[in-house]
């Protein structure tokens, strides 16, 4: 029985998986009808594939703590799929699945690999979700977010400070420090936290204004930051926060010179970097020749490949391979435990759902006409994709290993927290979009007939404008 | 909320009339400017009276209030177009979606992040597609320990079924890996504990991978046992391998057999061996004796002097230096060769008078080779040299050694003359003679040498099949032809005398090795057989043993004998 149930999961699995991508595609495209049985599909998809994965590690372990672990898990993503759509109707219904979905892949994999970081992991994810609610209504009820510019460049620079100066060396790496409570200790990564911040500055540094004297005044903030990680020997981090800002000029300015000079500017940081630093060398040398230096610098990443050739296609089946075999498999390298035991395939798929979740960004982004909302969304999309692009490259061997999480996926509080804060903002400035778009569409109706010159359309496009909208808004909600 | 709409009303319709107000303005700047400039003009009349002409100045301020006429025209008719293309865009955006000004940068962002990610994607796809087995055999692999705790190992055959290696399981499910032909495969097949080496070490993904059906699994899961790995079949002949061991008898060498069309391995011998089912026994007091190269697969890893085998590759670059001219060669041999103050001798001294080129080769007259190579372009040589994988990686998914070689422009005259009789700087390896022989044989193109045939379940369902492949075209199919009549020439009248004269026809070429300055030598024989439709290719190397002619083509003819008699 153990053998049918998991040699078949295999396929099975990977086919889901498959199908849920396909469908999470298609959900990206607009002029379709029933979009909504599309994303009953995919909560029912996912149910199936949460089962088929728990059935495969009760099996093999015949251990009754997973069996717990799932309904625990499936409680979870149930109240998540309904809960929001309900407090919030015109949520994203797509984003929220994709993110039901990661998390629960995520608990699965982190599960197998720590049964008690698994748990950590979960009480933070729900705690994470009963703050994340509250979002959408703070960052509304709140109308000063847009004025506090120079507020979040300072509270970025002293929270990467703190770490800089107190943090906890953590492999080479100042990344965390941990504070003891009563009911046990709670270790904080500050530079996840100061991504948020750091996005609102640039997008309230940008929003009005984009001069030259503004983007370089916010390249010296976004250069301290930088400068700070790179300090900290946080080198994820601080490749992140680089193409955030980069990025977030580019589409504040439209000045492709900009996207030029980053790409320019960037390379020769990197180069400097290279020169200066031991730590930035032994990456590169790690990930040129990783098979020379087997037995140091080169262990991790050459652990991480054999986890993925061993897998393959298919995978070899959750708990029938030996990914803990990799050094930091739960945060850097779980994309290649997911590959080892879920299969190439999967692995794929979770990597494109991701990347269906930064279109889905880009095409909310796109439809904002307030700039500095547009920004947050954008900011948010970059930072999240690239640095998916930073761990699946890196434990692929595509590019040198910079030791960064994959959001949703890898054990992290911090982290986990974070990119759920990240995606609710989103939901937030999503369902002011919708009510605006919804204005939008009733004003030019309401117009009817005597708009036959097009006057009308002018109007409401206007008052839809930048800080027009955002006067609108005040004024309802100050009632 | 109904503050906002009439609010932003207001402020349209200020925006209208403020339009309007604009294109009026401009109109009366326009007409102000008019009436200046024709003051202006008449001002200037006043000022210089003298030079008055009042029909003239009329006619430039006619024209003057012309052009500005039409100025004020065309700028009227763009405020016009200005509005006309407001208004078309705004009728645009009624039909179009709700969008931002910078949508354009945003989406390009997206195709960017989407591009990287397919590069990516892509990466991942041709890593997982083409590393696999390279990943799961790595040592430091852990996985593979996690299979084999799945699955027994399976059998590796030789290619007419015969067990060359096998798992045995006792009834207390003890593992034992047994060898029935103990030393005779100890190279070849190598070992599977203690590291791995041979068919062990290449074909260890499929020895310890299964595909076994999925009710076998389940069944064997309840039985509380493991599953029977894939048995892979090697191209490799028991009785050959048997003729070929008993031959090389006490003596330390090497033996490379090999089909010509295909690249096949029927044969690998390399004195001294060692038993494999002994494995762990002897682990120690090999590795501790630092000079034993029991371990050492000589037919593959062995470097030697190439000796007079090594003609071959020096006639062949004087048949390409002198394509016309090398069948009008013609030297006279009085036993030695002289250039300054370096002498060669040829082997014990023979005096072979006058010779050509083909008897020169088929007597292996070193003076008259050496003669050859002195008048031979260096830098072309080293090209060959390349071409035929001296120097280079080959093609051999065994573990092998380099193949060197130190020919190169500016080579001494000393230097240049050992290398053309196979003496001097230049090592081969028996495989890669074997490679460059079995090219010859085979109109100049070399298939690579392969040895696992195909991998079956236990069921006897294939699993995976191997091809011959062509690694491509070493010399000519004219260059292969004169070499081939040269090397039939050593065996009808020249130094391999020992093969003529049987049921089939054989060519080859001998070689004796010297290694040190005692005159020792190595007895060398490479060649193939037969000649018109080469089917096998063998390559003996008996150490210390004296002359190729006297002690590898014996044992060549005895190999052939088997082969063909095996045929029938």
């Amino acid at each position: 029985m153990k053998e049918y149930i998991t040699e078949i999961s295999r396929y099975v699995i990977a086919a889901l998986m498959a199908g849920y991508t396909l469908c999470s595609f298609v959900c990206l495209l607009d002029k379709l009808e029933k979009k909504r049985i599309l994303y009953v599909l995919q909560n029912i998809l996912m149910f199936a594939i949460q089962l088929l994965m728990f059935a495969d590690l009760w099996v093999v372990s015949r251990d009754l703590e997973y069996l717990f672990f799932y309904v625990f898990v499936q409680v979870f993503l149930l109240a998540a799929a309904v809960i929001v759509p309900a407090i919030y109707e015109q949520s994203n219904r797509l984003l929220l699945n994709n993110m039901c979905m990661m998390l629960g892949v995520g608990l699965c994999i982190v599960s197998r690999l720590s049964f008690n970081r698994a748990i950590r992991q979960y009480i933070i994810v729900l705690a994470s979700l009963a703050v994340s609610l509250l979002i959408p209504w703070i960052l509304y009820r709140f109308r000063f977010w847009r004025k506090l510019v120079w507020f979040y460049g300072g509270v970025g620079i002293v929270l990467l400070g703190i770490v800089l100066i107190l943090g906890e060396v953590t492999h080479g790496s100042k990344l965390s420090f941990t504070m003891h409570f009563a009911f046990g200790s709670f270790t904080f990564q500050p530079s996840e936290f100061a991504k948020i911040v750091f996005i609102f500055f640039l997008a309230a540094a940008l929003w009005e204004k984009v001069d030259f004297w503004r983007v370089a005044l916010t390249a010296v903030i976004a250069g301290t930051y930088v400068i700070i990680l790179v300090l900290s020997k946080d080198l994820g981090s601080a490749l992140i926060f680089f193409v955030g800002y980069v990025f977030v000029v580019f589409a504040a300015t439209r000045n492709y010179l900009y996207l030029l000079a980053g790409a320019v500017g960037g390379s020769g940081a990197a180069w400097v970097a290279y020169q200066l630093f031991a730590h930035v060398r032994t990456r590169v040398l790690a990930w040129q020749m990783p098979w020379d230096y087997i037995d140091s610098k080169g262990y991790a990443i050459t652990q991480s490949l054999f986890a993925i050739g061993s897998g393959s296609w298919f995978g070899m089946g959750l708990l029938q391979g030996n990914p803990v075999a990799i050094p930091l498999v739960e945060q850097d390298f779980v994309f290649s435990s997911v590959c080892e035991e879920l299969g190439v395939i999967f692995g794929i798929c979770l990597v494109l759902l991701m990347l269906v979740c930064f279109f889905n960004m880009m095409k909310i982004a796109g439809q904002i006409k307030d700039r500095f909302y547009q920004m947050v969304v954008y900011g948010i999309g970059i930072m999240y994709i690239f640095q998916i692009f930073l761990t699946v490259g890196g434990g692929i061997k595509f590019i040198p290993l910079t030791g960064v999480t994959l959001p949703f996926i890898s054990y992290g509080g911090s982290s986990a927290m974070v990119t759920m804060i990240m995606f609710f903002l989103i939901q937030g400035i999503y369902i002011r979009l919708q009510q605006e778009k919804e204005k939008y569409h009733v004003g030019r109706k309401e117009k009817g007939a005597g708009e036959a010159d097009g006057k009308g359309a002018v109007k409401i496009k206007e008052s839809a404008d930048g800080e027009g909208t955002f006067r609108v808004k005040k004024s309802t909600d100050g009632r | 909320m109904e503050k906002e709409p009439s609010e932003s009303k207001k402020a349209q319709t200020e925006d209208e009339s403020k339009g309007q107000k604009a294109s009026a303005k401009i109109r009366d700047t326009q007409k102000g400017r008019e009436s200046e400039e024709a003051g202006k003009g008449q001002e200037t009349d006043r000022r210089s009276p003298e030079k008055r002409n009042n029909v003239n100045t009329d006619k430039i301020n006619a024209d003057k209030v012309n052009t500005n006429k039409k100025n004020t025209d065309k700028r009227n008719a763009n405020a016009d177009k200005r509005n006309a293309d407001k208004r078309n865009t705004d009728k645009k955006n009624k039909g179009k979606k709700y969008r931002a000004a910078n949508q354009r940068e945003i989406f390009l962002t997206g195709g960017f992040f989407a591009a990287l990610f397919m590069v990516m994607i892509g990466y991942l796809g041709y890593f997982t597609a083409t590393s696999e087995q390279e990943m799961i055999n790595n040592s430091y692999n852990s996985r593979q320990e996690i299979l084999l705790s799945r699955n027994y190992r399976g059998a590796i055959l030789d290619r007419n079924g015969e067990v060359l290696a096998e798992t045995l399981v006792d009834e207390e499910q003890n593992e034992t890996r047994v060898y029935p032909y103990a030393e005779l495969f100890s190279h070849i097949v190598g070992y599977s504990t203690k590291g791995r080496m041979g068919v062990e070490a290449l074909a260890n993904y499929y020895l310890i991978n299964t595909n076994t059906s999925l009710s076998n699994k389940a069944a064997n899961d309840v039985a509380g046992v493991k599953n029977p790995g894939d048995s892979v079949y090697t191209t490799l002949d028991v009785q050959l391998q048997q003729v070929a061991d008993s031959q090389l008898d006490i003596y330390k060498g090497a033996i490379v057999v090999t089909e010509v069309s295909t690249g096949k391995l029927l044969a690998m011998v390399s004195h001294p061996n060692f038993d494999p089912n002994q494995i762990a026994e002897i682990w120690d007091s090999l590795i501790e004796d630092e000079d034993s190269t029991i371990l050492l697969n000589r037919a593959s890893q062995g470097l030697y002097p190439p000796g007079s085998t090594f003609k071959m590759i020096t006639a062949l670059e004087y048949i390409r230096q002198n394509p016309d001219a090398y069948q009008n060669y013609s030297f006279q041999c009085a036993g030695y060769y002289k250039s300054g103050s370096n002498r060669i001798n040829c082997y014990h001294g023979t005096n072979h008078g006058t010779v050509d080129f083909e008897r020169s080769f088929a007597k292996s007259c070193n003076s008259s080779f050496a003669n050859i190579g002195m008048g031979l372009d260096r830098g072309k040589f080293a090209d060959t040299l390349k071409g035929l994988l001296f120097n280079e990686p080959l093609p051999l998914t065994l573990t092998y050694s380099k193949s060197s070689t130190a020919v190169s422009e500016d080579m001494s005259a000393a230097d240049m003359m050992q290398t053309s009789i196979g003496q001097g700087r230049t090592q081969i390896t028996p495989i890669h003679l074997n490679m460059i022989t079995s090219a010859i044989a085979n109109g100049g193109i070399l298939m690579k040498p392969y040895v696992i045939d195909h991998v079956e379940n236990d069921a006897g369902n294939i699993v995976k099949a191997f091809q011959p492949v062509s690694y491509g075209r070493l010399l000519s199919e004219s260059e292969s032809a004169v070499l081939k009549e040269l090397m039939t020439a050593v065996v009808e009248k020249g130094t391999a005398a020992n093969l003529s004269g049987r049921e089939y026809s054989a060519a080859g070429k001998t070689g004796s090795a010297e290694y040190n300055d005692n005159g020792d030598s190595h007895a060398w024989f490479t060649g193939f057989a037969p000649v018109d439709n080469p089917e096998i290719c063998v390559t003996i190397i008996v150490e210390g043993a004296g002359s190729g002619g006297d002690y590898a083509v014996p044992v060549a003819r005895r190999i052939f004998d088997a082969y063909f008699k095996q045929k029938k």
